[in-house]
């Protein structure tokens, strides 16, 4: 029978089953940080139990570490350094590889597994984070658990789960200027909604997929936990390998030979099975905004707020009002021209150094708006290295925005990056929930380039205008 | 982990759709390193005024139903992040039931390894048993999760699904990790399997 790709790397994990159509799925993959993981090795520790397997193990810090030049030598909220020394502390009694502050391999754990060679195609990688997803561009099966899970898989190197239902996600056509991968996958949660995926893996496929760099495809996958998927998938091809190749965790030589071999028999049969197809045009892809507090509130950048009196439904109604309330915005006024305070180029989303080229794509030569402060923060020291030796960081401070240390920054408002209340933020983050990025703080998403444009102007802008 | 069997309490109505985990618990207070004391800060920025005084208008700070044990809420209840700090201020706070007519998925696993039972049922029966918790203290629902039933106040009986396995680990407060070692001959008859070209994280 014809499988897809995620049918493939799933029954290949499946070491044994229950009853009842629930797996023991093994883990190849186990990314910690500091935030979901003290419970979880005090749960080992008071049970007597061990890392089931190190080498499958990797921790980092990164949600709450400070992103300020000065960070190794400043005192953090003493809340976020007790975090980060209980990591140290249990790395150390578990021998669990660690990338510490002070590491250049440091960053946020979505960015660092791909950048190292950590996350390949074919593997299950799970993480205490939502965003796992991300690793899903590699061709693998990546998806976020909770911290009981965390404990389970550090325990047992498996997960008890069933399989998901498949979804595909074809976009064909090119992709027009001015457009990224963030501005297809705002499009799709726009049109399937945050409940849309759930129950799903969500396979993205077709020309306009085929022809993103990894940076792109990695974008879509992270964000399509806010389409309610459980994963995302990009198959695996030439680009991915080529992207591998020589990272320093990747296989070498005739591994590395013998691991293509094996990823090229991933891509889905012709003829499998998909419990849903959404289709796309990618041409019809204009750069898109988020004018509410879900990610699926999402519009063209020449677009306007909807008007809640269009909408039939009484409860969904009130919310889209409380949403303009709690935004600041009229109905249907246009989002172009909407003033923000605060810019923020970064997260696991759009941190990389493409998305890094192409904010500065746009910077270069020009001038922050009056009164806007403009954060940038690299995904990775290594990526920050990078875009240092390759000119960025100086377009960047040129153009008079910050450049910064590695970590989730001004996504999630768990350390110092945080907008205070009222303020709005043009973000290349990934949830514009309230209060995400600070309490009261509004935030719109959209992509690298927009939000580069958005910080020369002062408000929400085209970008296609700018370049 | 707490048994889950039969609950008969009250239910606090909470009709707003993709209540995410930054509204159940913001973000600022997962710096801590233990699973309790989280239910003081259990929908945060709903419950509370910028000055930590209580919004009178929100379901739980009305007093028939800060002993609320269910939740009746909208769809795609707990969409966003992985946090389990979620269903541990669910938990911290007292519920122990939450009804829905769909949950995130990470929300939704993270729930059954804390004793927090979910249900899904389409919207128009959400929508009456949000009508029934409208009428706060005075009109108990009960879970009956050998049975499956979520039972009315005037006795009318309401079928749910859940799977057997989840079932099985609630009703007798099971450890997920004690029964998945009763595998572990088939876990290490895997890894002797796994490809040689596959890289190892060590040596660092």
């Amino acid at each position: 029978m014809p499988r897809t790709l995620f049918d493939k790397i799933w029954d290949a994990h499946v070491v044994d089953k229950l009853g009842d159509g629930t797996c023991v799925l093994y883990i190849d993959r186990h990314l910690v940080h500091e935030v979901t993981s003290p419970q979880a090795f005090e749960g080992l520790r008071m049970a007597g139990r061990k890392v089931h397997r190190v080498e499958n193990t990797i921790a980092v810090v990164d949600h709450n570490v400070p992103t300020s030049p000065g960070r190794l030598t400043e005192v953090n909220e003493p809340e976020s350094a007790l975090q980060i020394a209980t990591l140290e502390k249990n790395v150390k009694e578990f021998g669990v590889t660690y990338f510490p502050m002070s590491d250049i391999r440091q960053g946020i754990v979505h960015v660092i597994g791909p950048e190292q060679g950590i996350s390949l195609p074919g593997m299950t990688i799970v993480c205490g984070d939502s965003h796992t997803s991300t690793h899903g561009a590699m061709g693998a099966l990546a998806f976020g658990i909770g911290t009981s899970e965390v404990e389970h898989v550090l325990a047992t190197q498996t997960l008890l789960q069933k399989p998901a239902k498949n979804m595909l996600i074809r976009v064909d056509g090119k992709l027009p200027e001015g457009c990224s991968g963030k501005d297809i996958m705002l499009a799709v949660i726009g049109k399937i909604g945050t409940g849309g995926g759930t129950g799903y893996v969500m396979e993205f496929a077709g020309e306009a997929i085929s022809a993103l760099d990894m940076a792109g495809r990695l974008s879509m996958c992270n964000m399509s936990i806010e389409g309610g998927a459980r994963a995302g998938l990009v198959a695996p091809d030439e680009t991915t390998f080529e992207y591998i190749k020589g990272r320093p965790f990747a296989p070498k030589g005739a591994d590395f030979d013998a691991a293509v071999a094996y990823w090229k028999t991933l891509p889905s049969d012709a003829g499998a099975h998909y419990d849903k197809i959404v289709e796309l045009r990618a041409e019809d892809i204009i750069p898109q905004v988020t004018w509410g507090t879900s990610p699926e509130t999402v519009i063209p950048v020449t677009g306007s707020v909807p008007n809640p009196a269009d909408e039939p439904d009484e409860a969904k109604r009130a919310q889209m009002e409380q949403m303009l309330r709690y935004m600041g915005l009229e109905a249907g006024q246009k989002i172009a021209g909407t003033k923000v305070d605060v810019v923020f180029i970064g997260s696991c989303t759009n941190s990389r150094i493409e998305d890094m080229r192409a904010a500065a794509a746009v910077a270069k030569g020009r001038h922050v708006a009056d009164g806007v402060r403009v954060l940038v923060v690299p995904g990775s020291g290594l990526v920050k290295s990078q875009a240092e030796a390759e000119g960025l960081a100086k377009i960047f401070t040129d153009a008079g925005f910050e450049w910064r240390e590695a970590g989730c920054s001004m996504c999630l408002g768990m350390n110092p990056d945080k907008l205070t209340p009222g303020q709005r933020c043009a973000s290349t983050s990934n949830r514009n929930f309230e209060g995400r990025q600070g309490p009261g703080g509004r935030t719109h998403l959209l992509s690298p380039a927009m939000a580069a444009a958005a910080a020369i102007t002062g408000k929400i802008t085209d970008v296609r205008e700018l370049v | 982990m707490d048994k889950f069997t039969t609950l008969t309490a009250t239910a606090a109505p909470l009709n707003v759709d993709n209540i995410d985990t930054d509204k159940i618990i913001p973000a600022r207070f997962l710096k801590t390193i233990k699973r309790t004391g989280l239910g003081k800060s259990l929908f945060a920025d709903m419950r509370y005024n910028a000055d930590g005084s209580e919004k009178p208008d929100f379901v739980l700070n009305q007093e028939r139903y800060r002993r609320a044990e269910i939740l009746v809420a909208g769809d795609n209840f707990g969409c966003g992040s992985s946090r389990e700090h979620a269903p541990w201020a669910l938990k911290d706070f007292g519920i122990r039931c939450i009804i829905a007519p769909s949950f995130a998925d990470i929300f939704f696993n993270n729930s059954f390894k804390n004793g927090l039972l979910p249900i899904a049922l389409p919207e128009e029966i959400c929508a009456t048993l949000r009508e029934d918790a409208a009428m706060g203290g005075n009109a108990k629902l009960t879970i009956d999760l050998a049975r499956q039933m979520v039972i009315r106040p005037n006795g009318e009986e309401i079928p749910f699904e859940v799977d057997a396995f989840r079932k099985h680990c609630l009703l007798n407060g099971l450890d997920d990790i004690g029964l998945t070692l009763e595998h572990a001959a088939a876990i290490t008859a895997y890894e002797a399997k796994i490809p040689s070209w596959q890289p190892k994280i060590q040596g660092a």
